[in-house]
């Protein structure tokens, strides 16, 4: 399979105007950074996490928690597909009575975010678990929804929303376009 | 002495087949006309005028092959083989004798087990079965078994052999070699050093380091045949070495054979088409004694076939049955089934490769045995001339087929060449004039 | 031997096993790790999952680690050992592997006295086979734990010197640590008396000498295997005493020798015979991270052959 691309839907100013406003709305919900974490899905979501914890504790000072979760172990979908590479997850402060912030780059069907909470739930019993993403793509197949959304963009089911993101892709953007068999 | 089978009315004529006998070697397309349980003719240009009509081309008619090491199973085993299934098992791998292993329940050792064998081969009318006799009595290695009345009652023992184990006790050898010199028979020695072997499952090398199994080292074969050497030569006894399968080995022969040593040996088929990197699938069909080894026995085997050190191919066909097979590896016991694929491995892994020619290869199965085991005594003679008892194997050696145990006659299947695509089919047998296997089918 | 046969994989050996898949594998268990420190050390990745121990042969740690190492996935475990189970009353491996097979369970976790017996299994059974060692054959995840542990605790593998002390010729432990050693680029020594080498082991790629202190300068990792008091009965060697003499870590080898070599050892440990006592306790931490390795790295396998699809 490999992404065509068909539009450029944001580019690299786009998504750090996202990072400071949803920094921002972040902290105007929590009422400050106190006892605030970020945790990334892994593997763009961890990087939006970093990013977005910086961007805080500019604004504010401080200092947030953050960490890495990899979801493998906790998806619905094992029995359907082939097993994927287990990455590392990485938790390294007590997350009872935190304000957990769940960090993804799409949210489609919601499932992966059940696995995310799911795994976070095995650490500890959080205060208050949020979900911020980049992009909402709708087509939702659990009751989930984010608390911040970077943008709203209405796809069809076959389309793809390939996110790239300057640590691990070199640059920074989001396109739509399809996964054609080759 | 010979009563198989009653005399058959109608005749037979083979047609348009070449004639291998011996002596005389290849002919080419000859006819051969057989009547009333004998050889009538063997000319070109015999018209029809009988009932059954062999079509020969491009096949070869040899005498029937003589197996002299398989195991029959009856008395005792029948749920891995009887006399019954093992005869036809032999008649289709084209043999007309069978000499069986006295490893039997109880024990051939006298000369009651002894004619119940012969008679029972006398009754399927196959092939002739002739026993082989224990050396001591119940195989057991402490008292010598009355060789003198196996010799003299109907089954004629001549090869005396304790196969499976050898006679580990020296003494006892010696005494058995010189007793047997006296009664003029032949001792079969299956050669094991037992303290070097013991637990031992496949051959000692590589391979079983890499597996894990128990090595037998080809030492404890070629130690135990330096013994039995010694012995014979000291005793002036007529020994003849089972299943000889190292290299080792070939050169103790070849060494005793030069000194004039009164020492013949066969090699089985297994030996020279398998070896043991084949281990690596733990496959128990590819397990017997002595096991599967190196690739440079193997050469070593061909090239003593090559130059006369090894005089006869015999199988060691060992039935099993499946459920002492399908096991652990160390729990499922030793042997192959070999009558039914014999001679398509001696053309394929023996005369193909150009090791030996048709006639050498066929001589090894058939004159040779033959010879050692004077089977004149049983009117089986290899020259095809008129007048001989009609004990016939009709063989296209080009013909190319795949082995499928299923098709076995016998009532085992431990074959290591399922799924094998070898050349050379037997399609008819006659045995004393009659036929009993034709279009590789018994009839 | 990870084969593809069909849809289905096993673990029969290291032997067969590609350096990537050995790579990719102890990558895997760094992750699973992680997972044995948490406070619920459970995951749901092989919920519904079930797994069966077949131990036709006594063992405590590798059936513990294996059990562990399923239910930390959320699989359900059924032990089976010969003790227990039909076979000491004669059934056959054959006859067992088909029950098995008919109760529906989706691997099964082979230890066997007899070498080869898991490979015979995979014709028996449709689920993934995985070998928990088997006679003098191999054991395969001691292998991978034993690397995984190395890694962590070196940071490499290619070019170290590795030797491997005792009864190589009945290990399966010395077997698939050659192997896999061999595989990702580590220069692996046998020492032992002749008595206890195997026919032609060199071909495996490894050097051999008798004599233990050629190996202790040398090492970067000095791999003792337990010696069994049976072996002299075989005329292996003349006794423990004489054993401990010649191939023991005792104190007076191991004070002097600096710098020190990670010693590991696949436990249980003869204290007094392999390895002095007080040597021992100066190693052990290592020999236990190997038993903690031991269950991420089998969460690995297990994952990685029953996580996912068939298809």
């Amino acid at each position: 399979m490999v992404f065509e691309a068909r539009a450029q839907l944001l580019d690299a100013d786009d998504i750090a105007r996202i990072i400071r406003r949803v920094s921002h709305e972040i902290l105007e919900r929590n009422k400050g950074w106190d006892d605030l974490a970020l945790v990334g899905v892994r593997t763009r979501g961890v990087f939006l996490a970093r990013r977005l914890a910086r961007t805080i504790e500019e604004i504010e000072g401080g200092s947030v928690y953050v960490g890495e979760l990899d979801v493998s172990l906790y998806r619905d979908d094992v029995a359907i597909r082939r097993a994927s590479k287990v990455g590392v997850t990485q938790i390294d402060f007590d997350v009872n009575d935190k304000k957990v912030v769940i960090v993804d780059d799409v949210l489609f069907t919601g499932r992966t975010t059940r696995a995310a909470m799911d795994a976070l739930m095995d650490f500890g019993r959080p205060a208050v678990v949020q979900l911020a993403v980049l992009i909402d793509r709708g087509h939702r197949e659990v009751p989930i929804r984010a608390d911040y959304v970077g943008k709203n963009l209405p796809t069809s089911g076959n389309e793809k929303v390939k996110v790239s993101l300057t640590e691990i892709d070199g640059t920074d953007m989001v396109e739509v376009g399809e996964e054609l068999e080759r | 002495m010979t009563y198989w089978g009653a005399a058959v009315a109608e005749g037979i004529l083979i047609k348009g087949g070449r004639a291998l006998a011996f002596p005389g070697g290849l002919t080419g397309e000859v006819d051969i006309m057989v009547d009333d349980g004998r050889i009538k003719a063997v000319e070109k240009g015999i018209a029809a005028g009988v009932a059954t009509v062999i079509d020969a081309s491009s096949c070869v008619v040899a005498p029937g092959l003589v197996e002299m090491h398989a195991h029959l199973r009856e008395p005792g085993m029948e749920y891995k083989e009887d006399i019954a299934s093992g005869s036809r098992a032999a008649a289709r791998g084209g043999y007309s004798a069978v000499f069986c292993m006295p490893n039997t329940e109880p024990t051939i050792d006298n000369s009651s087990v002894a004619e119940y064998v012969y008679d029972r081969g006398v009754n399927e009318g196959l092939c002739m079965v002739l026993p082989h006799g224990a050396i001591t009595l119940g195989r057991g290695g402490e008292t010598l078994a009355p060789m003198g009345e196996m010799a003299a009652c109907r089954a004629g023992v001549m090869g005396f052999s304790d196969d499976g184990a050898p006679v580990s006790d020296s003494e006892m050898m010696r005494r058995a070699m010189e007793y047997a010199c006296t009664i003029g028979t032949l001792i079969i020695s299956h050669s094991e050093e037992m303290s070097l072997s013991g637990g031992g499952q496949m051959n000692e090398g590589y391979y079983s380091t890499f597996l894990g199994l128990r090595g037998i080292p080809p030492e404890a074969e070629q130690i135990g045949i330096y013994r039995d050497i010694c012995l014979a030569e000291k005793t002036g006894a007529w020994l003849h070495l089972a299943h000889v399968s190292t290299s080792g080995s070939v050169e103790l022969v070849r060494g005793a054979k030069r000194r004039g040593v009164r020492v013949t040996c066969e090699v089985a088929p297994h030996h020279f088409s398998l070896d043991d990197s084949m281990l690596v699938s733990y496959d128990t069909n590819l397990k017997m004694n002595p096991p599967l080894r190196s690739r440079g026995d193997v050469e070593a085997l061909l090239t003593g076939l090559a130059d006369g050190t090894i005089d006869v191919i015999a199988t060691d066909h060992a039935p099993h049955a499946s459920h002492e097979k399908e096991t652990e590896f160390d729990r499922a016991q030793f042997g192959v089934v070999g009558l039914e694929t014999c001679l398509a491995l001696v053309l394929t892994k023996v005369v193909d490769p150009g090791v030996l020619s048709l006639e050498d290869a066929i001589a090894r199965l058939t004159e040779a045995p033959a010879r050692i085991m004077d089977m004149g005594r049983w009117g089986y003679g290899t020259a095809l001339t008129e007048g001989d008892d009609a004990n016939l194997v009709v063989f296209n050696p080009e013909y190319e087929w795949t082995v499928d145990p299923g098709e076995f006659m016998s009532r085992s299947r431990n074959t290591p060449y399922a799924g094998w695509n070898v050349r050379g089919k037997v399609l008819h047998t006659v045995f004393k004039g009659r036929l009993v296997v034709t279009d590789g089918e018994l009839v | 031997m990870r084969e593809v046969r069909g849809n289905r994989r096993d673990l029969l050996s290291i032997s067969s096993l590609e350096k990537d898949e050995i790579i990719n594998l102890l990558n895997s268990a760094r992750s699973f790790a992680e997972v044995s420190t948490r406070s619920v050390k459970k995951v749901p990745a092989l919920r519904g999952k079930t797994i069966v121990n077949l131990f036709m042969e006594p063992s405590t740690r590798t059936r513990m680690s294996f059990e562990l190492a399923a239910k930390r996935l959320s699989a359900d475990v059924v032990n089976f050992s010969s003790s227990t189970s039909s076979l000491s009353k004669g059934e056959s491996l054959k006859d067992t592997a088909k029950t098995i097979v008919a109760m529906g369970v989706d691997a099964v976790v082979v230890r066997h006295g007899s070498a080869g017996a898991p490979q015979m299994m995979t014709a028996w059974v449709d689920c993934p086979v995985i070998n928990a060692g088997d006679g003098m054959h191999e054991h395969p995840t001691q292998a991978l734990l034993d690397l995984f542990t190395i890694r962590e605790l070196l940071g490499r593998l290619e070019g170290l010197k590795v030797a491997i002390v005792g009864d190589i010729d009945h290990s399966r432990v010395a077997r698939s640590n050659i192997h896999a050693l061999r595989k990702v680029g580590a220069e692996v020594l046998l020492v032992a008396p002749q008595s206890l080498i195997p026919q032609d082991i060199r071909r495996m790629g490894v050097e051999v000498t008798g004599a233990l202190d050629e190996a202790l300068g040398w090492c970067d990792v000095l791999y003792l295997l337990r010696i069994q008091l049976e072996r002299v009965n075989e005329s292996r060697f003349p006794s423990l005493r004489e054993y401990t003499l010649l191939y023991g870590l005792t104190e007076a080898r191991w004070f002097e020798l600096d710098p020190k070599p990670l010693v590991m050892h696949p436990g249980p440990m003869n204290r007094g015979v392999e390895i002095d006592s007080r040597v021992a306790d100066e190693v052990e931490s290592v020999i236990t991270g190997q038993v903690a390795a031991g269950v991420a790295l089998r969460m690995a396998v297990l994952y990685d052959l029953l996580g996912g699809s068939r298809g």
